[in-house]
């Protein structure tokens, strides 16, 4: 069967699981990653699912996938699959496009029945041959027979029986790329602690999926994954959804200012909700409203009340929370916008990726009403730029929004929990008695950033009026002057822009003083890092710089690209910021490589991109 | 919160109201200013939320903590506010469009929810500051200036919506009651929970005189009953007629006549949880029965504000886990890499 697979020591490799929604794919490839994650590899995984909750059993429109990326140098969850699990032949069918040419299979033999056939719309009932699929690629593991073999004595009734499944499967793939069961037992033992029956069905499944590889092939050798060199520390694995919710959470404890979410459900944000919601225990007000506006409306009152206020949505929220990311501009209230892009226009892909509310967050608003957006460029980097969006937000007294995408928000990777003193203390620009008792106006600035002053509700002697309305630059009483509406537009410009001296500047890296420079923003780093590493290795010489800051955008950002001669903006939307970047370079010619199809890029578009960018 | 003595004009500020002359949004403004002095609670443990409208101006005139948002939103962001902190004692001002029309999803939920804020809706039946507009609460008929021909839809009644949202406080007076007025404020003020007080007033420029078959010296006493809980319901210039339950249905009756004793006369309770009465009460209309002014409703029922702080703070001192990293470290898997 296998044995022809030449199969070595390799950096990275990248396994599928596919089956129905129920089949438990992403426990088992969550597993499986994590079991690689303790043993130091570096992991990247992408959950890819069908936006109906439970389509029809074993129906291709009903499979979903969990892909996997384990090893070395691993920045995605990889193009293309080394080895695929199929549960049923609809998976089979559907994911087959996602494997490498080499790439072997191991799917459930026992359910090539005939109506799991006539449901995946097969037309001979031979599946493998009617893909076209070299038989000895395939593993044909007759799981439910297995199953009922191992489990006969257990005295679980048949249903429970077969939802080990992805256990056995599981099993097999521990074999075939030599992880230790004894990781996979510890977590099925925290996962089942209160099921000792549960867990004990679970545990000799996957040791027969495990004896099922070893007896069945065992002149075959196993894949051996080289292990990453990771900073030394505690860690954890997070989805990017997770990793912005405990950003914002470390933002808190530093500030001091104590977490509102404002929330409406919706994907796929929804998980910052859930998460915030459990974090009750850490003294979080997560609550959720009756609809997105309320959402951002009950975040700027909490906001107004001196609360590091946040609202959590997608496109078609952000647009609704439009005027409310207005008036808090207006009113000058530090607030953070998530928004976890997803494929549009109106509803779109809701649960596919794009980064295609660029253009909205910077600019989706009635009047002059500039906000600082920020974007988070990985699972891990959502933490990162959750906290940044919260200290710019407390910081310079403005909403910030932050972007993160499907991809990203849920995909996971191994994160290194930060250490006590990692991050710095946030300090929110609160009112002091001393500067209250000096005689204050609800417009003082501080004459460096421009940021007005948060005075908090309950202080006595600070009671004050904010509001949509125009106020004096003094006063801060309503106003239709036109000389001090003219003032007050560009001061609030002034706000944003004086951000650029409160971020980190642009560093190009890899070939920083290449001719060409590959760029990009969000959530596609992994993909850009890895393609513009491959494209020096194979001798082209090119310099990668991945955005997270986009308005303002860094300080050094123009005279740094004027060095270059080729600028080449890689993004999954039509050209969104390499419009954005042309207003900043005029005359400047910036090439363009794009996808909107819902699915991130594969490092093998952005090759063939540069590649022929750099040959013309 | 303090009980501190408070005058009117601790809650006042230097600004001059804008409305038109003869705005009854000028008596209601002066109102409140003394209503939060009876209240005793400190103007900076005040804070006043309006949306846009003519009404919604009123935080301007303030010397409390304020915000003059977005329009029909005024509702969300004093949730926000008061959920945030429930120290503070939140004042929500909205008119009949704002409040019922463009807030109407915000105002069934806050009303829903029963966080604890006071609801001012100042129904003068017409938008004025976009310059005569019909309203969700103008009749049908109403001609203006987007219905040159008469309205053909129905109203909502205010009573109706919140108690249709469960609401647990109901309350209404109307611009030229002072008294009246100044009494809802401070007892929608005392109640825990969401409290809604209608105030119906008078537009002079675009719905002048909408209220004077009930609001005009000679009709009041035919055609309204101050309502108080615990005391008989009776009306009228000297106070000889009552109101009288006749099958499902209330009736209006003269005491002496057609066999009616003071002794068949309702007692009004505010405070029982059935409402099926009170709301009869709130719909009455002042036409064949009397207008329903003063508390219809107060009941008190769990408080969402105090209910998030409470969950919170027993689920946090539950856990008693010190900080972001300690909860990860006890309740996710972890490992070490050296």
């Amino acid at each position: 069967m296998l044995q022809e697979t030449n199969v070595k020591p390799i950096e990275k490799v990248v396994v599928r699981f596919a089956g129905d929604s129920g089949d438990g794919m992403q426990l088992a490839g969550n597993i499986f990653s994590n079991i690689s994650a303790e043993i130091g590899d570096e992991i990247s995984t992408f959950p890819d699912y069908p936006a109906e909750i439970r389509a029809p059993q074993g129906s291709l429109s009903g499979v979903s996938g969990y892909q996997v990326s384990v090893g070395k140098g691993v920045h995605t969850p990889g193009d293309e699959a080394d080895v695929l699990v199929a549960m049923n032949p609809a998976a089979l069918k559907t994911n087959l496009r996602y494997l490498k040419r080499d790439g072997i299979i191991v799917c459930d033999g026992d359910s090539f029945t005939a109506a799991n056939l006539r449901k995946a719309e097969y037309k001979t009932d031979d599946p493998v041959k009617e893909l076209g699929i070299d038989p000895r690629r395939i593993m044909l593991v007759p799981m439910a027979t297995l199953l009922k073999g191992t489990l006969a004595d257990s005295g679980l009734d048949q249903k429970a029986i077969m939802k080990s499944k992805n256990m056995l499967a599981l099993g097999v793939i521990c074999w075939l790329f030599d992880r230790p069961l004894e990781s996979v037992l510890k977590k099925l033992h925290n996962k089942f602690a209160k099921k000792p029956a549960v867990y004990e069905a679970n545990a000799k499944v996957l040791q027969a999926g495990w004896d099922y590889g070893h007896n069945t092939h065992s002149s075959m050798p196993v894949y051996r994954i080289d292990t990453a060199q990771s900073t030394p520390g505690t860690y954890t694995d997070v989805t990017g959804n997770t990793a912005t919710a405990w950003g914002l959470i470390l933002a808190s404890e530093k500030s001091g200012r104590p977490l509102f979410l404002g929330s409406y459900p919706i994907t796929p944000a929804t998980d910052i909700l859930h998460e915030l919601a459990k974090r009750k225990d850490l003294g979080v007000k997560a609550v959720q409203m009756e609809d997105e506006i309320a959402g951002i409306c009950s975040a700027i009152g909490a906001s107004y009340a001196g609360h590091l206020a946040v609202t959590s949505t997608s496109g078609p929220g952000l647009a609704l929370k439009s005027e409310g990311i207005g008036l808090a501009v207006m009113a000058e209230l530090p607030l953070v916008v998530i928004d976890v892009q997803r494929g549009g226009p109106s509803t779109g892909l809701p649960t596919k990726t794009e980064q295609t509310d660029l253009l909205q967050a910077l600019y989706g608003r009635n009047g002059e009403s500039p906000v600082c957006v920020v974007s988070a460029v990985s699972p891990t980097d959502c933490f990162h730029m959750a906290f940044e969006a919260a200290r710019i937000a407390m910081e310079h007294m403005t909403p910030v929004i932050l972007l993160t995408d499907a991809y990203i928000a849920n995909g996971s990777s191994a994160w290194r929990i930060p250490e006590p003193g990692d991050y710095p203390e946030i300090h929110p620009h609160l009112l002091s008695a001393e500067r209250l008792e000096q005689g204050w106006l609800p417009y003082d600035r501080d004459e460096n950033t421009k940021a007005r002053y948060w005075a908090l509700p309950g202080m006595p002697g600070a009671m004050h009026r904010v509001g949509g309305l125009e106020k004096d630059y003094k006063t801060s009483v309503i106003s239709t002057n036109d000389a001090n509406h003219a003032l007050m537009v560009e001061t609030r410009r002034e706000k944003i822009a004086r951000i650029a001296d409160d971020i980190p500047e642009m560093k190009p890296m890899l070939d920083a003083d290449a001719d060409t420079i590959l760029l990009g923003w969000g959530g596609t780093y992994g993909h850009l890092l890895t393609a513009a590493t491959e494209l020096n290795a194979a001798g082209k010489r090119l310099a990668f710089w991945q955005f997270r800051y986009i308005n303002p955008l860094p300080k050094n950002t123009i005279e740094t690209l004027r060095r270059y001669k080729r600028i080449i903006v890689a993004e999954l939307n039509t050209g969104m910021f390499a419009d954005y970047l042309q207003m900043h370079l005029p005359g400047q010619e910036i090439l363009r490589i794009n996808k909107i199809e819902g699915q991130p890029f594969l490092v093998k578009e952005i090759v063939d991109g540069v590649t022929k960018f750099m040959e013309d | 919160m303090e009980n501190k003595t408070y005058q009117a004009s601790d809650f006042k500020n230097s600004q001059n109201a804008r409305w038109c002359p003869g705005c009854g949004d000028h008596a209601i403004l002066n109102v409140l200013h003394k209503a939060m002095a009876e209240l005793g609670i400190a103007p900076h443990d005040t804070a006043v939320i309006s949306g846009i409208g003519c009404s919604s101006r009123l935080p301007y005139y303030m010397n409390t903590y304020g915000m003059h948002t977005i329009h029909g939103r005024a509702a969300a962001i004093a949730t926000g506010l008061k959920t945030a902190n429930p120290r503070m004692t939140v004042w929500q001002i909205s008119g009949d469009g704002d409040g019922l029309a463009i807030g109407g999803n915000h105002f069934i939920h806050a009303v829903r929810r029963n966080v604890n804020i006071n609801m001012l809706i100042l129904n003068n039946k017409i938008y004025g500051l976009t310059k005569g507009q019909y309203s969700p609460t103008s009749d049908r008929g109403t001609i203006s200036k987007s219905s040159p021909y008469g309205t053909v839809e129905d109203p909502f009644i205010p009573a109706e919506l919140c108690f249709g949202a469960r609401g647990n406080f109901f309350a209404r007076s109307f611009d030229m009651a002072l008294d009246v007025t100044r009494e809802v404020m401070v007892a929608a003020a005392r109640h825990e929970g969401a409290s809604v007080v209608e105030v119906l007033q008078n537009c002079v420029i675009f719905n002048d005189g909408i209220h004077r078959y009930f609001a005009d010296k000679e009709n009041r006493a035919d055609h309204t009953i101050l309502l108080r809980h615990g005391e008989k319901m009776l009306f009228g210039a000297n106070k000889e007629k009552g109101l009288v339950q006749e099958g499902f249905g209330l009736k209006a009756v003269t005491i002496g006549q057609d066999g009616y004793t003071i002794d068949d006369v309702l007692v009004h309770d505010a405070h029982c949880r059935e409402n099926f009465l009170q709301q009869q009460l709130a719909m009455m209309d002042g036409h064949e029965l009397p207008l329903a002014l003063g508390v219809i409703r107060d009941y008190d029922a769990p408080v969402y504000d105090q209910e998030v702080e409470r969950q919170t703070n027993e689920i946090h001192a539950k856990k008693g886990y010190t900080g972001l990293r300690d909860m990860i470290m006890r309740t996710h898997e972890t490992w070490e890499i050296h």
